[in-house]
This record gives C-alpha cells, sequence and structure tokens, in this order.
C-alpha cells in the first residue's frame, strides 16, 4: 500500500480531481439505473394490477 | 428433433415463465456484483502499485476499461439478440434487445466521461478527435438509435423489427472502437491487455482490471434481468390495451 495518511489517498498524488470524479461519476450512474428500474418495475406492476382489476371487473 | 428443440427453447423463453426466474436469479447476480466491485476497488486503490509514468491518474483505468469494455460487448450481445429475433421472429428475443440498449448506452457513457477525466491529465485536453473516441461517441449514437426508434414506432411489431435492423447494422462499429488503435494513428493508447500478447501492466493492476470487469458484467446481468421484468409486464399490459372496452374508456379519459 502506497498511502501514508488519508489525505494522501484523497490527493491521488494531485490527480484527486479527475480519479473521483470518475469513479464518483460511474457510481451516480450505475445506482441511479438500479433506482429507475425500482420506480418502473413499481409503476409496470401498478399498472398490469390495474388492469387486470378492470378486467375482473368488468367481466 | 427439430420440432422438439423448436418446443422447448419457446418453452423456456416464454415470458410467463422468465419473468419469475429473473426474478430469482437477479439479488444472486446483484450480490455477486457488490463483492467483485468492492473487491475490484480494493484490489486497484489499496494493492495495484503507482504507475511509473502517469502516477495515480491511470486508476481511473479501473472504471474506463470495464465500462468501455461493457459498451461494446452489451452492443454485440444486443445485436445477436436482435438477429436472432428477426431469424426466429421471436418476441423474446427482441425483448432481450430492449432490456440491453439502456445499459448498453449508461456504459458508454461512463466510458467518455471518465476518458476525458483521463485525458485532461494525460493529454491536456478532455476531448481529441481521434479514432478510438470518436468511434466510441458513435457507438453512443447507435445506442441512442436503437432506443429511439423504438420509442417513435408505436406498433411493437414494427418497432422490435425497425430496432433490429438498426442495431445489427450499427454492429460494424465494434471491430472498428476495438481495432481503432491499431488501424489508425491514435493519441489514445494501444490495448493493454491482447488475446495474443502478454499484458503490458502489473499483475496486481491487471487483476484488479478484470475483477472491476467482472463485477461489471454481473451487475449488467441484474440490470438487464431487472429491465427485462419491467418489459414484459409493460408490454403485457399494452397488449391488453384497447382489447378490452375499459381501457377504451380510460382513453377517452386521458
Amino acid at each position: 500500500m502506497q498511502w501514508g495518511s488519508v489525505s494522501e489517498f484523497v490527493a491521488m498524488g494531485g490527480y484527486g480531481l479527475y480519479v473521483w470524479t470518475s469513479f464518483g461519476v460511474t457510481a451516480f450512474g450505475m445506482l441511479w439505473e438500479v433506482f429507475a428500474l425500482r420506480r418502473r418495475h413499481a409503476l409496470a406492476l401498478s399498472r398490469t394490477y390495474e388492469s387486470r382489476y378492470d378486467q375482473c371487473e368488468k367481466s | 428433433m427439430m420440432g422438439l428443440a423448436r418446443i422447448n427453447w419457446f418453452k423456456y423463453s416464454s415470458p410467463q415463465a422468465f419473468y419469475p426466474l429473473a426474478g430469482r436469479l437477479m439479488p444472486w447476480c446483484a450480490a455477486t456484483a457488490i463483492l467483485l466491485i468492492g473487491m475490484g476497488l480494493y484490489l486497484g486503490f489499496f494493492v495495484a502499485p503507482t504507475d511509473f509514468q502517469q502516477g495515480q491518474s491511470y486508476r481511473i483505468i479501473f472504471v474506463h476499461v470495464p465500462a468501455a469494455w461493457m459498451s461494446m460487448f452489451l452492443y454485440v450481445i444486443m445485436a445477436i439478440w436482435a438477429g436472432l429475433g428477426l431469424g426466429l421472429n421471436a418476441r423474446p428475443s427482441f425483448m432481450m434487445a430492449q432490456a440491453i440498449a439502456p445499459t448498453g448506452a449508461l456504459f458508454t457513457f461512463l466510458a467518455l466521461v471518465t476518458g476525458a477525466m483521463w485525458g485532461k491529465p494525460t493529454w491536456g485536453a478532455w476531448w481529441v478527435w481521434d479514432a478510438r473516441l470518436t468511434s466510441e461517441l458513435i457507438l453512443l449514437f447507435l445506442y441512442g438509435g436503437v432506443m429511439l426508434l423504438r420509442t417513435s414506432i408505436d406498433d411493437s411489431r414494427r418497432a422490435d423489427r425497425a430496432g433490429a435492423v438498426f442495431a445489427l447494422v450499427g454492429v460494424v462499429n465494434v471491430p472498428i472502437i476495438y481495432f481503432s488503435v491499431r488501424w489508425w494513428n491514435t493519441l489514445h493508447q494501444g490495448a493493454s491487455v491482447s488475446m495474443t500478447a502478454a499484458p503490458k501492466m502489473a499483475a496486481t493492476m491487471l487483476t484488479a482490471m478484470l475483477v472491476m470487469t467482472l463485477g461489471f458484467w454481473m451487475y449488467s446481468l441484474a440490470v438487464i434481468l431487472a429491465r427485462m421484468r419491467c418489459v414484459i409486464l409493460e408490454r403485457e399490459e399494452q397488449a391488453s390495451w384497447g382489447t378490452h372496452p375499459s381501457h377504451q374508456d380510460a382513453l377517452e379519459v386521458h
């Protein structure tokens, strides 16, 4: 391991901004996709339930 | 024999059978992804040494290369499903292609952004019109085209076919991206890992990169299964639209 302290780790040898932005954007993008899919699934599920309920009601 | 194989294929690929199966597989893929990405980050930040040329900025490789690889892998897999869909006239294949596209687009976007973050300190520019970068940007447009084409056509059968043809035509771009660093004199560095030669990087760096790539694979699998479940529900609902009187009422209300 090459890090003497936490601040050294954060600084990334002067490239901190570039390194952490890269990892941050990637983490944000992947987490955003997970949450967007959860929302989409909940919405799709509620809609199919509604349509099934409608069909039961009419028949 | 042919008939038998066909029946089995369609039985296991039916949306009704696939939906619960995907639901059961998803948590395992997600857990494996978290484990592998955690391991990859540990190896990448605490085990892999400093690069003698690029210092610490090279650590961007641990997200940049896996994202770029996934962007290409996923396009090829999407094109294969699209081709199967066209060849067998199978709706589940088109649905797989539909489920893959947004994740591929995300990884393409991430490869471009992390590339810019690496380009600035290394080349002094966020972006250059180099063959590798340009062909990766075209990949993003291809994913965008496949997705837009689908949403712009109302009839789902026609949308499936149009999207699939577009995806198949675009697949020629993938070898162009891959070989761009060899075919043209690019600013982008050559491949660090190739099928034919020994890797040009320290073993721990390579391990970290491969573990991250495996993690991204498992993540993609989990997310694509999740999207497949959404697509199945949405299409089921769409199929009942208009055929039932209650939906006719709803159409008039909205």
